[in-house]
């Protein structure tokens, strides 16, 4: 018997109602005449506060609080991917169809369309024994993925007494029905739900060994995100968070990519709707939204319903990692989530930690990183899937020791800070590369050694000594100008910056350079490296700096990041050796000269 | 405001406390209802409900409270949410701060009532930008290109002229080609008399009074009546162009006067205050204004935003800039130090951004409805700026002797570029053309080979040769 209560007090998106002695905490309950969406969040005898989803303008004290029973939850079945979702799963074209061009309230819409039907390919036969996490048969959702049919986490141990034949059903039909030991059956369905607030159960936690790889240089060269791993991209407004968030979820090789767009700007989500659909994966050929999801509860949406948002992404993620796939989920950006948590915590009166922000701000968070990993799933065949966590922070004032940031370095391996002095220089992505750090290098080495080049890890580590040497050279620069320095430490100064402008920078318009293969990526590295190398030879055998500055290589090297495309290896290798030759007659005409 | 006097009948005040009243003895006040206050001398001011209970609620009366008294004062419940009465009858005039006719004007006959707290819009039905808007202003055109749809703010401070600024563009703005004339929506939030009627005389001297609507609350106005300011223009614009297919440009200064407002009254409330004593929820409420700019699948108008504010002590990292830039789409930034060198427009480019430029001008250009090389010419310039102001901060310390020859040229392109590019009349309107020529122009002070941005074609086809060694 559902509860029914009464609204006692509205304040903005917090509503407080009596006679909810039987509700329990996390249900969701329909508010008011209209049936706004809310969730309980605090119990106090007959007492129940209840967040609303939905704008709560006009509503009035008397009004009936209904309760569900159930908690928020996740509709998870095919037709998911290429929808974008609003923080509650609803599909936001479905609410257009029915409210027009601006969202309003009380608008019902399916998560996933109840009335189309898949053709399902069973892969379990009578008699076969399956368990929670089991994969039942697939459905070809987009040409890109195969929507494996799971059997919900919950089921037991069974046997599989019935199973429909290859063709059509709606996500509501049974196609599995089997029996467990105590001689209940269960009928299992291509869809079943899932409470978004609790991690859907796993095998086998594993380690985070291979790179997820994103095509950005400074990214995966210098501070490599593995698959499974969780990483913070924290910067001031305008440098650049939202354009390399899209240029990972563009290129990142996963199978199914999750952005949140969780109070951000409108357009944003319209930019990645407009983009997505023309732009082709690199590694399948195919529109890059046959393998995305976008969930938007944009700024100006109900702030309690960005709560949710995240919640709501992570489990979709967890899904498609149970069915045995790779997946990143970025989120942009946490601290409008957390903003949202401070809203509704100081609504409730709750006794505030710094900056107003509730107490229990760390805790949340380091729960929601908890959900990534590279995991051996649940049920039958054996199999591995992954989440990457990636979250933008957006730190008031651009300080890196405000709540939300400080809190979130604690739980992430990767720090990709991005530096407002890069971004006003037009230098993107506009990533420090003092400042950041990935926890990944050493684990995903390997597979750069075993699939790109046994020397990844010294070139890569010559190539940040560089950018760090420079690093110490400019404080000197600064107090006595670079004319002040020996010509080897010059060259530190020549070469980094070719480093950054040739390697770091990258062009996420453009056509060639936007996404960067690892093995571009190598080459390009080790040419800077060797450069550096045999400048420094023909330095100390008494070649004149400005000879070096002089030389013919440099401007093609610098342009080849978008000259050069990915599949024209050749090309860098040619340029590779050309470097190498006028290395070798500027130091014969120096010979000739001498003698 | 439309004075429907339908509502139910009058309660009792039971506290009066700073801009918020509490009333007794209220019968299911809702949430956002528009309440009317009537003192004992049977004056009436509007205010609206904060918070709502049984047989109570907080109302915040936009007028202020002063003179109001716990026994002779009279709330009565009008049964709605605010709505501003419109239609194309509102072109051409002037209100106050709450929409009330301020010209002498009868009111003007409505053929809608909207909210003015407007919907979102859903982001599935917006609309990319792509229509470049040429403002006649260089630096904006060539490195901070407006697009039609777009929130661009500008962020100044105390004595600089952003009103000068805001003016021009609304009086040049054109999208090339199409030759539409914007409508202007004209909010002004707690300025000063001089500053309103500047714009006001500025609109009248260029005929485009005409397709105007000005809603003033100037400094002496009621300062809570400020909240509701942006809302009622940004209510009209959204009529404007989506119901009418007006393009229409918003411009509503002073931000920080709005902000401030938003304080006291959450300060009454006694809220848990964020930095600086402004609301957690800042960033959400500056966002139902700021997302109120776009466009909208299958419709015809747009809304451009340009929100002015003043930087408190030119700090940047201030709660109301901050938040600011984190939700607009990019910002115009006026530097003190080049207004003191007497450059107009003095904007500071490297602390600028439009957000929008980069993917509005690819898809243009793949169009061919822009020049090919305006994007790459607008990276160089930063770039390119950016070594120059780097290099001028080396100057100072090591003297000009301790830079080698390419710096030299990196310093005299920076002067060039800020008294031949950024430098221009108030009355100057540039075509994109003018602007990318006279930026060729500035970079070809710099070596070729220093023009990593761009592509060699480019290059050749628009590179000065010979000032560079000159």
């Amino acid at each position: 018997m559902p509860v029914k209560g009464k609204i006692e007090w509205i304040s903005g998106p917090a509503v407080k109602a009596s006679g909810m002695a039987a509700a329990k905490m996390y249900e969701v309950t329909q508010v008011g005449e209209e049936k706004l969406v809310g969730e309980v969040i605090k119990l106090t005898g007959d007492i129940a506060f209840v967040q609303v989803y939905e704008s709560t303008s006009g509503l009035r004290p008397g009004e009936p609080v209904l309760g569900t029973g159930q908690p928020l939850s996740t509709t998870l079945g095919p037709g998911m991917i290429g929808t974008i979702y609003d923080g509650l799963q609803r599909p936001l074209d479905l609410i257009a169809k029915r409210a027009g061009s601006f969202i309003t309230r009380g608008v019902t819409a399916d998560s996933i369309p109840f009335d189309k039907e898949w053709e399902f390919v069973p892969s379990v036969k009578k008699g076969d024994e399956i368990e929670g996490g089991s994969i039942l048969g697939t459905v070809k959702e987009t040409p890109l993925i195969d929507h494996r049919i799971l059997a919900p986490p919950s089921t037991p141990k069974a046997k599989v007494k019935d199973v429909v034949k290859t063709g059509k059903y709606k996500i509501d039909e049974t196609v599995v029905t089997a029996g467990a030991k105590s001689g209940k059956d269960y009928d299992l369905m291509l869809y079943h739900k899932w409470p978004v607030r609790r991690p859907r159960p796993i095998r086998e936690r594993l380690d985070p060994e291979i790179p997820l790889l994103t095509g950005q240089r400074v990214l995966d060269t210098l501070f490599p995100m593995s698959k499974g791993g969780t990483g913070a991209i924290p910067g001031a407004f305008g440098t650049g968070k939202t354009v390399t968030l899209h240029s990972i979820a563009k290129y990142a090789d996963a199978k199914v990519v999750f952005h949140i767009g969780c109070g951000e700007r409108g357009n944003e989500m319209t930019e990645v709707l407009v983009e997505f659909p023309e732009l082709i994966d690199p590694q399948s050929g195919r529109p890059l939204m046959e393998r995305t999801i976008l969930i938007a509860n944009v700024s100006n949406m109900p702030v309690a319903a960005r709560e949710a948002s995240i919640y709501t992404g992570v489990t979709m993620a967890e899904y498609y990692r149970d069915m045995g796939y790779d997946t990143v989920l970025v989120a942009d950006s946490t601290s409008r989530w957390a903003e949202a948590l401070r809203e509704i915590s100081g609504r409730l009166e709750e006794m505030p930690a710094e900056e107003g922000y509730p107490s229990y701000l760390a805790s949340r968070l380091a729960e929601f990183y908890e959900r990534a990993g590279r995991v051996d799933v649940l049920g039958t065949p054996e199999r591995t899937g992954s989440i990457t966590l990636i979250g933008a922070v957006s730190p008031a004032g651009g300080d890196f020791t405000e709540p939300v940031t400080s809190q979130t370095i604690r739980f992430v391996k990767n720090f990709w800070a991005l530096d407002a002095r890069l971004a006003y220089s037009r230098h993107y992505p506009s990533i420090n590369w003092m400042s950041s750090y990935s926890g990944y290098i050493e684990s995903v080495s390997k597979w750069w050694r075993e699939r790109v080049d046994k020397d990844w890890l010294t070139v890569r580590a010559d190539a940040y000594g560089i950018l760090q040497r420079e690093d110490a050279l400019k404080e000197i620069v600064r107090l006595l100008g670079p004319e002040a320095l020996p010509d080897e430490e010059k060259l530190i100064l020549d070469v980094a910056r070719m480093i950054q402008i040739g390697f770091l920078q990258q062009n996420a318009y453009d056509d060639t350079d936007a996404y960067c293969s690892p093995q571009k990526q190598f080459i390009m590295m080790k040419m800077f490296v060797q450069f550096h190398e045999e400048a420094l030879k023909a330095i100390r055998n008494g070649i004149p700096l400005s000879k070096i500055r002089g030389m013919q290589i440099i401007a093609p090297m610098l342009r080849a990041k978008f000259a050069i495309k990915s599949e024209d290896l050749g090309k860098l290798e040619a340029m590779s050796k050309q470097m190498l030759d006028e290395f070798s007659s500027i130091s014969v005409v120096q010979e000739v000269k001498a003698a | 405001m439309s004075g429907s006097s339908s509502g139910l009948e009058y309660s009792k005040v039971a506290e009066i406390r700073g801009p918020l009243l509490v009333v007794d003895g209220v019968d299911r006040a809702a949430f956002d209802e528009l309440v009317e206050i009537e003192d004992n001398e049977g004056n009436r001011r509007l205010a609206r409900v904060l918070e709502t209970g049984f047989g109570k609620a907080v109302v915040q009366v936009f007028e202020g409270t002063s003179g109001l008294s716990i026994s002779g004062t009279k709330a009565r419940f009008l049964g709605k949410t605010m709505e501003l009465p419109v239609s194309e009858q509102l072109l051409g005039r002037v209100f106050d701060g709450l929409g009330r006719p301020q010209d002498g004007l009868p009111e003007p006959v409505a053929k809608a009532f909207l909210d003015v707290n407007g919907a979102p819009i859903n982001p599935e039905r917006r609309e990319y930008p792509t229509d470049l808007i040429q403002t006649g202003v260089s630096v904006i055109d060539g490195m901070l290109t407006l697009v039609r749809g777009q929130k661009l703010p500008i962020f100044s401070g105390a004595g600089m002229p952003h009103n000068m600024l805001a003016a021009q563009i609304a009086r040049q703005a054109t999208v090339v080609g199409e030759g539409e004339e914007f409508a202007v929506v004209f909010a002004a939030v707690g300025v000063s008399h001089s500053d309103a009627s500047f714009f006001q005389r500025t609109l009248a001297e260029s005929g485009a009074i005409r397709r105007s609507i000005l809603y003033l609350n100037l400094a002496d106005d009621p300062a809570i009546e400020r909240i509701i300011t942006p809302k009622v223009a940004l209510t009209a614009a959204e009529y404007l162009a989506f119901e009418l297919g007006m393009h229409v440009l918003v411009i509503i200064t002073d931000i920080t006067n709005y902000a401030e407002a938003l304080r006291e009254i959450s300060a009454a409330r006694e809220e848990v205050p964020g930095r600086k004593g402004f609301p957690g929820y800042l960033y959400t409420d500056l966002a139902t204004n700021y997302e109120r700019a776009g466009r909208i699948k299958g419709r015809k108008g747009s809304i451009t935003q340009m929100p002015i504010l003043s930087m408190p002590s030119d700090d940047v990292t201030h709660p109301i800039p901050d938040l600011t830039g984190y939700i607009t789409e990019g910002q115009i930034f006026l530097g003190r130090e080049l207004f003191r060198k007497g450059i107009y427009p003095p904007v500071y480019v490297l602390s600028s951004l439009s957000r929008l430029m980069g993917p509005a001008l690819g898809y243009v250009i793949k169009q061919g409805k822009a020049r090919p090389d305006h994007h790459q010419v607008g990276n160089q310039l930063y770039n390119a700026y950016a070594r120059a102001v780097e290099l001028r901060a080396l100057a100072e310390i090591v003297g000009k002797s301790g830079l080698t020859g390419s710096d030299l040229r990196y310093l005299q392109f920076g002067d060039e570029f800020e008294q031949k590019f950024l430098n221009q009349g108030y009355d100057e309107n540039r075509t994109f053309e003018d602007t990318l020529r006279i930026a060729w122009d500035t970079l070809s002070v710099l070596p070729e080979n220093e023009l990593t941005n761009i592509k060699e074609e480019f290059i050749k086809q628009h590179y000065v040769k010979g000032k560079s060694t000159a």
